[in-house]
C-alpha cells in the first residue's frame, strides 16, 4: 500500500482534449453551477446515484440531480479525496468501507464545496434507488442523518438467477407508481405528468443509440476510443445529469460525428498527450478506474499502445450494448427494466457472459481487472470471474488492485509492473500462435 | 434429565463438527431426504421444513478450519466468511447439501451466490431477496411471490408440491422453537450468570444443523437443567453485543467478554433463529403469513433498510432498556460493510440516549483475545466505576 497523500508538488500539465471532451466539461461544469445556485434560482434538488438513475423522472419534478458519486469522483480527479477520507476516518468511519462513501461524508464534514469551489445546496430530497449495491443503502441513511430530508427507497432486486421475473418488475412500478412519484411531487410541488416522461424517454433512447454507436466503434482496428479512460469522459453525460435531455441528445450526435470522423481517418483515440500512437494491445476492462492518479494510470496504458476496447465500468449507469432502450411507450416499465439491467445488478454468470463477449466481439488479447478495494459489489468474485473469462476464451487475463478516490491505494510502481509483465504475456501468446501456425 | 454441561458438550460437538455429521446422518437415515444450505441473516426455514427438508445454517469455517483454497478466490479486504464458505464447499464438506440459499445481507454473499452457481452447478443455488419496502401491496405482494417461487423450486427438487397444510404445521413447529429461544435469552436476561453467553451461543449454533424438533427438545432440557442449578454470581457489567449478525466471531471471544467482566443480555448472533419476533398465524395464507411477519415483525439490522430516521438506531436502545444493560459492545467483522456502515449511525443514537459503548473488530480465525480482553475489561471497569455520574 502507497501512504502517500499528499497532492503532487509539480504542476499538473495542460492535458490534450477532444472537442467531445471539451464539451462534456462544460456540460458539467455548467451542471454545477445550476446546482450551486439553487438557493438563488429556487430551484429543488434531489441527490440521488448513478447506477438506476432515474434522470427523466426526476426532470419532470423540475429537479436538479445531484450524484455523490460522480462527486466523489472529481474529488479524486481533483486530489481532494484522500484528505475527505481521511476526514471520515478521523470521525469515526472505519477504514475498512467504501472511499466513495467517506469521501462524501468528508466533503461534507470540509464545507461542501462544489468543483466550481461555491457550496452545494442541502438537497430537498434523496433518492435512493438502491440498485446494485448494498453500501447505496446505508450511504443514502447516513446523507438522511445529516441532512434530514425526505428520503425514497426504490428497492430494485437483484438478478440472482440472470432474469428479470413478472414478480421483480411489478414490484418496481409499484414502488414508482405508489412510493415514487407521489412524494416527488410532494416535495417539488410539481404534478406528474406522463407525456412530459415519455417525451423525455424518447430522448433518452436517441442518445442511447448513439453511445452504443460510439462504444461499438472499439471494433474497428485501430479503435478510434479507448473505451475505459476515454469512455469515462463519453459516459459523463448519460450516466449524469442528462439523459433525457436535449443535452444529452445533442452531445451524442456531436461524439458521433467526431468518431466517424476519426474513424474516417484511421484514426486511433484521443489521450491527455495527444492522439495515442500505434495500437498494440487491445484489452477489455472489468471493474471501475482510479480516480485520484487517473492520468498516471492511463499513460501506463497509452504508453505501451494499449487500448481498452470495451469496459464494464462503463455499463455501471446502464448497460445499452445488448439492446435495450429506454421505452416511451412503456414508461414506467422501462424505468424499471433500465434500473434492473445495470451491471452491477446482474449475477455473476452475467458478468462473465458480458466479459466473455467482449473479448470475442471486440477481438481483445485479454481481460484485465482493477479490482477496487472499497468496492464489495464489483470486486467479490471478481477471481473466480478471471478465470472463468480465460476458461472460456483461451486469452489471457491479469489482476491489478487499487481504489477508486484513496491514493493510499494507489501504489503506482506496483501496477505499472503488473501491466508490462502481462503486454510480455500477450506477446509470448502470440509468438506461440505464430509458431504454431 | 440431562445436566447442562451434557448438554453444552453436545452442542460444542456439532458446532466443532465442520463435516456435518449430524446432518450427513439425518440425510442417511431416510431414502430421499434433503439439506438446504443457507447464510445468513434470515431465510423462512419453515419452507424448507415443510418440504421435508433440513435446514441447514452455514456461517463460515471459524477458527479451526484452514482456509487453503478460499482465499485464492477473495482479495485481501474481503470479509473471511465467504471464503471459509467456498473452502467448505471445495473441501467436499457440503457434498451433501442438495440446495444453498444466499440471503440477501451485503454485495459479498450476494456475489457468492453466482459463484456458487459456477463452482457448483449440479447445486440448486438461490440468491433470496427480500422486500425493502414494507407495504403490504408492495413489499409484501413481492416478497409473497419470491416465497411462492421458492416453494415451487423446493416443491420440484422433492418431486411433490408443498401443501399449505404443511406449512402451517411447519410454522407452528418454528413458533415453538421461537418462543423456546425467546425464554432461554428472558432467562439470561433475568438472571445472565446462569446462562453464560457462551452457553447460549452454542445452543443457537446447534437450532443450525439439528432438525428443529430436536433443537426445541435441547433448548428445553437445558432450560430446565439451567433453572436447577445454581451459578456463581459473578459482579460483572451487563452489556449488549451488536454487529456479529454475519461472520461468527470465535467462541472464544464471547468467553472472553464474560471473563472480562461484561454479562451479555442481549446479542445480534444468529438472528435466524429469532428473526420473527411474534408467532407467525398458522391459519389463513401460510405465504402471506410468513411475509406480514417479516414486514412488521422482524429484527432490525444493518442489512435492513430503516424508512424512518427516528426509528434508526432505536431497536439498540431498546434492547438496552429492555435488558438493563448498561452498555453496547460493537464488534464487526473486519471489512464487513453492513456492520461498519450502520456503526456511526448507531453510535450517534447511543450516545444520544447517553448509553455508552466500545468497539472492535474481528475476524472468524482471530486468534488473539488479550486486546479484546483489555478493551471489555476497561469498558467493564469504567461502567461500574463511572456509570451514573
Amino acid at each position: 500500500m502507497n501512504a502517500t497523500t499528499a497532492a503532487p508538488k509539480t504542476p499538473v500539465k495542460d492535458v490534450e482534449k477532444d472537442a467531445s471532451m471539451q464539451k462534456q466539461k462544460a456540460m458539467m461544469a455548467a451542471h454545477y453551477d445550476r446546482l450551486t445556485d439553487a438557493p438563488q434560482t429556487g430551484a429543488k434538488v434531489c441527490s440521488t446515484f448513478v447506477p438506476g438513475n432515474l434522470n427523466e423522472l426526476i426532470g419532470c419534478f423540475d429537479l436538479l440531480n445531484n450524484l455523490p458519486e460522480v462527486n466523489a469522483i472529481q474529488n479524486g480527479l481533483r486530489r481532494t479525496s484522500g484528505q475527505f477520507v481521511l476526514e471520515a476516518e478521523k470521525i469515526g468511519h472505519s477504514e475498512d468501507v467504501c472511499t466513495y462513501v467517506k469521501s462524501d461524508i468528508g466533503m461534507m464534514a470540509k464545507g461542501n464545496l462544489a468543483p466550481n469551489g461555491r457550496k452545494f445546496p442541502n438537497p430537498d430530497v434523496l433518492l435512493l434507488s438502491y440498485t446494485g449495491c448494498f453500501t447505496f443503502m446505508k450511504w443514502f441513511e447516513l446523507l438522511r442523518e445529516q441532512y434530514k430530508c425526505e428520503t425514497i427507497m426504490l428497492h430494485t432486486p437483484y438478478m440472482g438467477d440472470g432474469k428479470v421475473t413478472p414478480n421483480m418488475l411489478e414490484y418496481m412500478v409499484k414502488q414508482l407508481k405508489e412510493e415514487v412519484i407521489p412524494k416527488l411531487e410532494r416535495v417539488s410541488g410539481v404534478k406528474f405528468d406522463i407525456d412530459r416522461l415519455r417525451e423525455r424517454l424518447k430522448k433518452s433512447a436517441q442518445a442511447e443509440d448513439d453511445l452504443v454507436y460510439v462504444l461499438k466503434s472499439a471494433r474497428n482496428r485501430p479503435s478510434p476510443i479507448d473505451a475505459y479512460f476515454g469512455g469515462i469522459y463519453y459516459i459523463g453525460p448519460i450516466f449524469g445529469a442528462f439523459r433525457g435531455t436535449e443535452d444529452a441528445v445533442e452531445y451524442y450526435k456531436f461524439l458521433r460525428a467526431e468518431i466517424d470522423a476519426r474513424l474516417a481517418a484511421g484514426m486511433g483515440p484521443v489521450t491527455p498527450e495527444g492522439d495515442m500512437g500505434k495500437e498494440k494491445y487491445r484489452l477489455v476492462v472489468e471493474g471501475p478506474p482510479n480516480y485520484t492518479n487517473f492520468r498516471q494510470f492511463w499513460k501506463m496504458f497509452y504508453d505501451e499502445g494499449a487500448v481498452v476496447v470495451a469496459s464494464s465500468y462503463t455499463k455501471v449507469g446502464g448497460v445499452y450494448d445488448f439492446g435495450f432502450r429506454h421505452d416511451a411507450d412503456r414508461p414506467l416499465e422501462t424505468l424499471a427494466e433500465y434500473c434492473l439491467g445495470v451491471y452491477t445488478n446482474r449475477n455473476l454468470p452475467m458478468r462473465i457472459d458480458m466479459l466473455t463477449n467482449y473479448l470475442e466481439e471486440y477481438a481483445a488479447d485479454g481481460l484485465l481487472i482493477n479490482s477496487i478495494k472499497s468496492c464489495n459489489s464489483f470486486s467479490a468474485g471478481q477471481l473466480l470471474m478471471m478465470r472463468e473469462v480465460e476458461k472460456r476464451t483461451g486469452k489471457p487475463a491479469a489482476f491489478i488492485e487499487s481504489d477508486l478516490v484513496d491514493p493510499r491505494y494507489f501504489s503506482a510502481a506496483n501496477i505499472k509492473n503488473r501491466l508490462e509483465s502481462y503486454f510480455q504475456m500477450i506477446e509470448q501468446r502470440r509468438a506461440g500462435a505464430r509458431s504454431a501456425a | 434429565m440431562s445436566d447442562t454441561a451434557t448438554i453444552i458438550a453436545r452442542a460444542t460437538e456439532l458446532f466443532e463438527d465442520l463435516h456435518f455429521g449430524a446432518a450427513r446422518e439425518w440425510k442417511a437415515a431416510a431414502p430421499g431426504r434433503k439439506v438446504v444450505g443457507y447464510m445468513p441473516i434470515y431465510v423462512p426455514r419453515e419452507l424448507i421444513h415443510a418440504a421435508g427438508m433440513l435446514p441447514l445454517g452455514i456461517v463460515g469455517g471459524g477458527d479451526q478450519l484452514e482456509v487453503i483454497h478460499g482465499d485464492a478466490y477473495y482479495q485481501s479486504y474481503i470479509c473471511r466468511i465467504p471464503r471459509s464458505t467456498i473452502e467448505l464447499g471445495v473441501s467436499g464438506r457440503l457434498d451433501f447439501v442438495d440446495a444453498m440459499l444466499f440471503p440477501s445481507i451485503c454485495d459479498v454473499i450476494r456475489n457468492l451466490s453466482g459463484m456458487w452457481k459456477l463452482m457448483f452447478p449440479h447445486v440448486y443455488s438461490r440468491y433470496f431477496d427480500v422486500p425493502q419496502n414494507y407495504r403490504d401491496e408492495i413489499g409484501g405482494n413481492y416478497y409473497v411471490n419470491e416465497l411462492a417461487e421458492l416453494r415451487h423450486d423446493l416443491g420440484t427438487l422433492r418431486g411433490a408440491p408443498i401443501t399449505d397444510a404443511a406449512l402451517s404445521q411447519s410454522i407452528a413447529t418454528y413458533n415453538e422453537n421461537r418462543h423456546l429461544v425467546g425464554e432461554l435469552y428472558s432467562y439470561r436476561v433475568a438472571q445472565p450468570w446462569q446462562v453464560p453467553a457462551a452457553d447460549v451461543y452454542l445452543l443457537m449454533r446447534a437450532g443450525l444443523v439439528l432438525p428443529v424438533e430436536q433443537h426445541s427438545d435441547m433448548l428445553r432440557d437445558y432450560l430446565a437443567a439451567a433453572r436447577a442449578r445454581e451459578r456463581p454470581r459473578r459482579d460483572n457489567c451487563r452489556i449488549v453485543l451488536t454487529g456479529v449478525f454475519c461472520e461468527q466471531p470465535p467462541l472464544n471471544l464471547i468467553k472472553s467478554l464474560e471473563l472480562s467482566g461484561c454479562y451479555v443480555v442481549d446479542d445480534d448472533l444468529l438472528l435466524v433463529t429469532r428473526w420473527l419476533t411474534t408467532d407467525v398465524p398458522t391459519d389463513g395464507d401460510p405465504l402471506r403469513n410468513l411475509a406480514l411477519a417479516f414486514l412488521h415483525h422482524s429484527e432490525s439490522t444493518a442489512a435492513k433498510y430503516e424508512p424512518d430516521q427516528k426509528e434508526k438506531g432505536q431497536h439498540l436502545v431498546r434492547a438496552v432498556r429492555r435488558t438493563k444493560a448498561e452498555g453496547v459492545i460493537f464488534a464487526s467483522p473486519s471489512f464487513c460493510d453492513p456492520a461498519l456502515l450502520d456503526r456511526p449511525m448507531l453510535q450517534h443514537v447511543l450516545s444520544d440516549a447517553g448509553i455508552p459503548y466500545v468497539a472492535f473488530k474481528y475476524a472468524e480465525n482471530s486468534g488473539q483475545m488479550q486486546p479484546i480482553r483489555e478493551q471489555a475489561g476497561t469498558f467493564a471497569d469504567s461502567i461500574k466505576l463511572w456509570s451514573g455520574q
